[in-house]
């Protein structure tokens, strides 16, 4: 036994480096302040209004239908982002396939819904579908299209699956080839590779496009007061030609910024969780 | 393609705006475009109707220019207010609710709402008993939206950002009845496309909530430019044109009461 691999002495420590010095009142430190002080400026402004302005009988009135609205707005998005998940797992192989047909369907169906608007999709799916009003009678559909809830949930959800579609491709192909192998080498049937060893890792590099997805889902959803559901924006408009006070409009943006901060929090907590095993 | 030509008039409008911003002598009229037969868009983007006409002839009447800003329905009254443009001529309904933000002109028409329904529908009338559990659907931010809501038990509102909208799902079968003014559903019910659907009934309008007729819009305090509509309105009465005009459109007066 040697005991060649045993370092025989240790390498004295360094010292300690210099502390960093903290650095003058540069330009663009002092450009970085002065456009903080404007921020902090401007959110005491927009509270002081929303103060000074406050209307009991007016909050009576609109706060439930905002929460409506919103709980509308939160239900159409929850839904649809997990039904486009799930629809968006067979587009993304189809995606990746060898066979030409199958790749050629799935990057025609992404292309489509990428490249036409969210509104212009609802409008086809809405007014398009429902003037075959006696075809979808006779396949027994039309309590399906009849409803303005379920084909804004059904464009949605086709929406945001071309996009999920893509996140996950892009996630997938970002696994290295050495996983695959590596499995392949241990007897690994497909199914489990994918799900226990690809998946999970794609899943880190997608959780980021996901949480971006979902913003756009939250804010993208208010165009669904056009098809008659009236949302978050489709209550405040209402209330804003009621009233044709632009604090309506204020509130509507503190709802959306709410969720979209809580959204990042929990993202924030969604990847710390998920990379625990990458952090020293 | 209704839209696109809107947004294309929409542009040239503003354009013709922004350009005449000097000539102080004009007048900008503010109209929706999508309410016939009082105000619409043809094929190739000019704004016809009973509004127009009226609008021409106040013009006329008043001795000054005048050019049309079209403008959706919602944002209306903000646009008004916002100095867009200086007068609304629109079926606009004079409502108290409107008038703590606006002024008007005395109405120039004043015809009653009314319900209708597809032509198989089971609705008798427009009771309690035979709107229960009904989907409605009417055009938002109107005095009719407001009726439905208020006046109207049991019902479910839907509604649409212009009637097109509503007429679309009426005929497809999305809706069991819609409220508008008798005038614009009588006119499509006469076209193809309302060969869906018949009249229900008229309903008795609420003077607080249909308010006094359709009047021209102004911003606030603007006396003098709403009096001058008024004598303006008188004056087509009196001399003839207002009937030259309404019979264009109509086969009864559509002035109401005096």
């Amino acid at each position: 036994m040697s005991d060649a691999y045993v370092a025989q002495e240790m390498i004295a420590a360094r010292p300690r480096p210099n502390e960093v010095r903290k650095a003058d009142w540069t330009f663009a430190r002092l450009l970085g302040s002065l456009s903080i002080l404007c921020w902090i400026a401007a959110g005491i402004g927009l509270v002081v209004f929303l103060i000074t302005s406050y209307d009991q009988s007016q909050i009576d009135k609109y706060a439930p239908r905002y929460f409506d609205g919103f709980l509308t707005t939160m239900k159409l998005v929850a839904l649809s982002v997990s039904i486009g998940a799930v629809l968006s797992l067979p587009i993304a192989f189809g995606r990746m396939s060898s066979n030409k047909i199958v790749r050629n369907l799935s990057f025609g169906y992404i292309y489509f819904f990428r490249g036409t608007p969210l509104l212009a999709q609802l409008f086809l799916f809405y007014y398009g579908f429902g003037s075959f009003r006696h075809f979808w009678q006779d396949l027994n559909l039309w309590w399906f299209f009849r409803d303005a809830w379920s084909i804004a949930l059904l464009s949605f959800s086709l929406n945001t699956a071309a996009y999920q579609a893509e996140i996950l491709r892009g996630a997938i192909m970002n696994v290295p080839k050495g996983q695959h192998e590596g499995a392949a080498s241990l007897g690994l049937p497909p199914m489990v590779t994918f799900f226990k060893i690809i998946l999970p890792q794609a899943l880190i590099v997608a959780l980021r496009p996901y949480g971006n997805e979902i913003i756009l889902m939250i804010k993208g959803s208010a165009v669904v007061s056009i098809v008659t559901i009236f949302d978050l924006m489709g209550h405040t408009r209402r209330a804003f030609s009621q009233t044709l006070d632009y604090q309506t409009y204020l509130y509507a943006a503190i709802f959306y910024l709410l969720v979209v901060e809580i959204m990042r929090r929990l993202w924030d907590l969604l990847e710390h969780r998920l990379t625990r095993h990458l952090r020293r | 393609m209704h839209f696109m030509k809107k947004l294309a008039l929409t542009a040239a409008t503003v354009l013709m705006v922004s350009g005449a911003a000097q000539a102080a002598d004009k007048l900008r009229i503010g109209t929706e475009g999508a309410y016939p037969p009082f105000n619409t868009l043809t094929k190739d983007g000019t704004l016809v109707g009973f509004d127009i006409d009226i609008a021409n002839a106040l013009c006329a009447e008043m001795k000054v220019e005048c050019e049309f800003v079209v403008q959706d329905w919602d944002g209306m009254i903000p646009a008004l207010m916002a100095n867009k443009f200086d007068a609304v001529i629109a079926s606009m309904s004079i409502t108290e609710e409107r008038l703590k933000k606006i002024d008007f002109s005395e109405k120039y028409y004043n015809t009653p709402p009314a319900l209708a329904v597809p032509k198989d529908s089971d609705m008798k009338d427009a009771s309690a008993a035979s709107l229960k559990g009904k989907l409605v659907g009417a055009q938002s931010s109107t005095t009719h939206s407001e009726y439905a809501e208020k006046k109207l038990e049991g019902i479910e509102l839907k509604l649409y950002p212009t009637p097109d909208e509503f007429k679309l799902d009426i005929e497809a079968g999305r809706l069991d009845a819609v409220i508008e003014d008798v005038t614009v559903l009588g006119e499509w019910l006469k076209s193809d496309k309302g060969s869906c659907c018949k009249m229900l009934t008229l309903l008795t309008p609420d003077p607080v909530i249909n308010g006094q007729g359709a009047g021209v819009a102004v911003r606030k305090g603007e006396t003098e430019l709403a009096n001058k509509f008024s004598a303006a309105i008188k004056a087509l009465r009196a001399n003839g044109k207002y009937k030259e005009i309404n019979d264009k459109y109509f086969d009864f007066d559509v002035y109401g009461g005096e």
